[in-house]
């Protein structure tokens, strides 16, 4: 009896969870702005992978060299492959129009994606493209069902197929979940590599949706401190000032 | 050469040509206000603190925003990384929004709680709830600025609210987004109303209802007129200069919010995307229409009544009749209360509970403004909205069934 309890616990937690749209649980971001190796992973996975189709219209490379500890030579030798200059944005070379052409709408520019989606969100999107055969680049995603992105990532994650599992909801109709993956094709990173490939790039892109992130928390303290010891003057003020008010 | 302040040099000078010291006294010195103001006291300087805040990073964000659908989300951005400090007086005015909402709503609530709106003081609580009005009508318009996802729609549902107004309503919202849809002339005729129109009328406002208050002079937590005892040099005995008692008062309460403040603005902007929608960082797009859409949290309550409200004859126009009723009743508060006794502390049982179910129902309204509707939430909406209404009907004939208890001649400690 206590198996069964169990086992229908279990069951209900996929509801629980901070579910996406979709219905598909989001794994949460390891995210970590501080830890620059990560961020320097991840801007070269951007730049290779994504950027190809996504610009990070807003960013500049030199503030991402600077806040990411690289040089700006570095960053030019390295990471731009569009003939920019090193204080431009990163813009990308795809003609929107054709873009929305190709794929069926414009890739979005990703500058504050981990703004409006949430890092734990881009976390799971990144990692959950399976194989389906009835979409147009034969891949479909289980936290954006029906993306218009093929799965760039594949040589490196390798291509998994989806697992469902049959149930019946609430109102006693069958339905199928997508619950899990099977890896059926290796690629060239192991799971656990590309779970961190992916860590890396999330949090990449978690510090360009907001670069000043660290800097306003430092100076923040700061300024709590500064206004906590305010506080006990104006208190110590207003306590003199009032003594002789009954 | 002696004026009728007694005062000499430079200050002489001005005050033979300018009622300098006068108004010192008169709004400053001479002011006697209330010895016993509590806690719920501090949040009327407060608003002035935050529309000073306002007003200021407002000036400096208009420095490098720019007004036009094409570039406005990318000048957000601009400022945000490029402008020195941008982040920050970008975060001040968007925490700034909330914060006014925020000190505004528990300002009312103290009006509230010790019949602050109660003769001789009606005026001062109407100009207040134009006040109120003309707030919304600027943070609303602010909201449409940033060009994201929700300002773009969150504009457009409300602006579409006109046009469920029979035979004209289809025209005016037209006419007041300058378009078929929102669009850059929106933006730009919003922009004009945001940073120069409705500020110009807050601050009229806000002087009118301070000199408003000064003329009477303040309520307090007692109810109790302290001009009515006075000590033989005139002064009210219950009274104490406003400077410096409560400047150096109302500091401390500036410090204090300040703390708060500055905790959510470096550490806490986007206030889990209440303060900051996470859908407002996707650009505005016209032929995307995002799943939800929700008001920012400050115009929930109201948007919930609106909801609330189901369509009847053929029309939407009940719902739209329904929120604005809402903030219409506020202004007749002071001739539909009619209980002699202004603070709730003398007030009986019944007023209080009658006062809680207001205020409990504005909240679960307002949470429910912020989410999808489902049948359940609509129907505890209505409940909640019947209560809401509710609150002013029972009123005038609340002191007829209340024992109310002997009101003091002198405020209590």
């Amino acid at each position: 009896m206590k198996k069964i309890i169990v086992a229908l616990a279990f069951l209900a937690l996929p509801g629980l969870s901070f579910a996406s749209a979709a219905g598909y649980p989001l794994m949460k971001a390891p995210i970590d702005l501080h830890n620059q190796a990560s961020l320097q992973k991840g801007a070269k996975l951007f730049v290779n992978y994504c950027m190809g189709c996504h610009s990070l219209e807003y960013q500049r490379y030199n503030r991402m060299a600077r806040d990411i500890g690289l040089t700006d030579e570095e960053v030019r030798n390295n990471l731009i492959f569009t003939g920019a200059k090193v204080g431009d944005t990163m813009k990308n070379a795809m003609p929107k129009a054709a873009a929305k052409q190709w794929f069926g709408v414009t890739p979005p520019d990703l500058t504050v994606i981990a703004r409006s989606r949430g890092v734990d969100y881009l976390y799971t999107y990144l990692q959950t493209f399976y194989k389906d055969p009835t979409r147009p680049f034969g891949v479909n995603n289980a936290v954006f069902p029906n993306a218009g992105m093929p799965h760039v990532l594949w040589q490196l994650q390798g291509m998994q197929e989806p697992v469902f599992t049959q149930h019946e909801d609430a109102a006693g109709t069958e339905v199928k979940t997508l619950t899990g993956f099977k890896l059926t094709q290796p690629g060239s990173m192991s799971p656990p590599e590309f779970k961190e490939a992916m860590a890396d790039l999330t949090n990449f892109l978690a510090y360009v949706g907001e670069p000043i992130k660290l800097e306003r928390q430092r100076i923040g303290i700061w300024v709590l401190l500064f206004l906590a010891l305010a506080t006990v003057v104006f208190y110590l003020l207003k306590k003199e000032y009032w003594k002789d008010v009954h | 050469m002696a004026n009728t302040q007694g005062t000499t040099g430079v200050l002489g000078w001005i005050d033979e040509r300018f009622p300098l010291t006068k108004m010192m006294r008169e709004h400053l010195t001479e002011y006697y206000a209330p010895k016993n103001f509590n806690f719920w006291y501090f949040f009327g300087s407060l608003a002035i603190l935050v529309l000073v805040n306002q007003i200021l990073t407002g000036i400096w964000l208009t420095m490098n925003y720019k007004p036009s659908a094409a570039e406005a989300f990318a000048s957000v951005e601009y400022i945000m990384r490029d402008v020195n400090w941008g982040w920050l007086i970008r975060y001040m005015h968007s925490t700034g929004a909330s914060a006014f909402f925020i000190v505004v709503y528990l300002h009312m609530f103290r009006a509230l709680i010790y019949g602050s709106y109660k003769k001789p003081r009606e005026l001062i609580w109407l100009i207040g709830v134009v006040i109120f009005l003309c707030l919304m009508a600027e943070a609303f318009m602010g909201y449409l600025l940033p060009w994201g996802q929700m300002s773009f729609w969150g504009a457009q549902v409300i602006i579409n609210l006109f046009s469920a107004i029979p035979v004209i309503g289809p025209d005016l919202s037209v006419w007041i987004r300058g378009d078929f849809v929102v669009s850059d002339a929106t933006l730009n005729r919003f922009f004009s109303l945001h940073v120069i129109a409705l500020p110009l009328v807050l601050l009229g406002l806000v002087v009118a209802h301070i000199l408003a208050l000064h003329e009477v002079g303040s309520n307090n937590p007692d109810g109790v007129e302290i001009k009515k005892v006075k000590g033989p040099d005139g002064k009210p005995l219950d009274g104490i200069p406003f400077h410096p008692y409560y400047t150096v008062k109302d500091l401390l309460g500036a410090v204090v919010f300040l703390l708060f403040f500055a905790l959510i603005i470096f550490f806490i902007p986007e206030m889990g995307g209440y303060f900051l929608e996470h859908p407002n960082f996707d650009p505005a797009d016209p032929l995307k229409t995002p799943p939800h859409i929700a008001p920012v949290w400050y115009f929930t309550p109201f948007y919930a009544i609106l909801r609330a409200v189901p369509s009847f004859a053929g029309t939407q126009v009940w719902g739209v009749l329904a929120m604005g009723a809402a903030i219409v009743m506020l202004f007749f508060l002071p001739w539909l209360d009619r209980s002699p006794v202004k603070s709730i502390r003398y007030r009986g049982l019944l007023f209080k509970l009658v006062l809680a179910a207001f205020v409990i129902s504005f909240l679960i309204l307002g949470y429910l403004g912020a989410l999808p509707t489902t049948p359940e939430r609509t129907t505890l909406a209505q409940i909640c909205s019947i209560i809401y209404f509710g609150f002013f009907f029972v009123l005038p004939i609340l002191p007829v069934f209340e024992t109310t208890k002997p009101v003091p001649e002198r405020v209590t400690k």
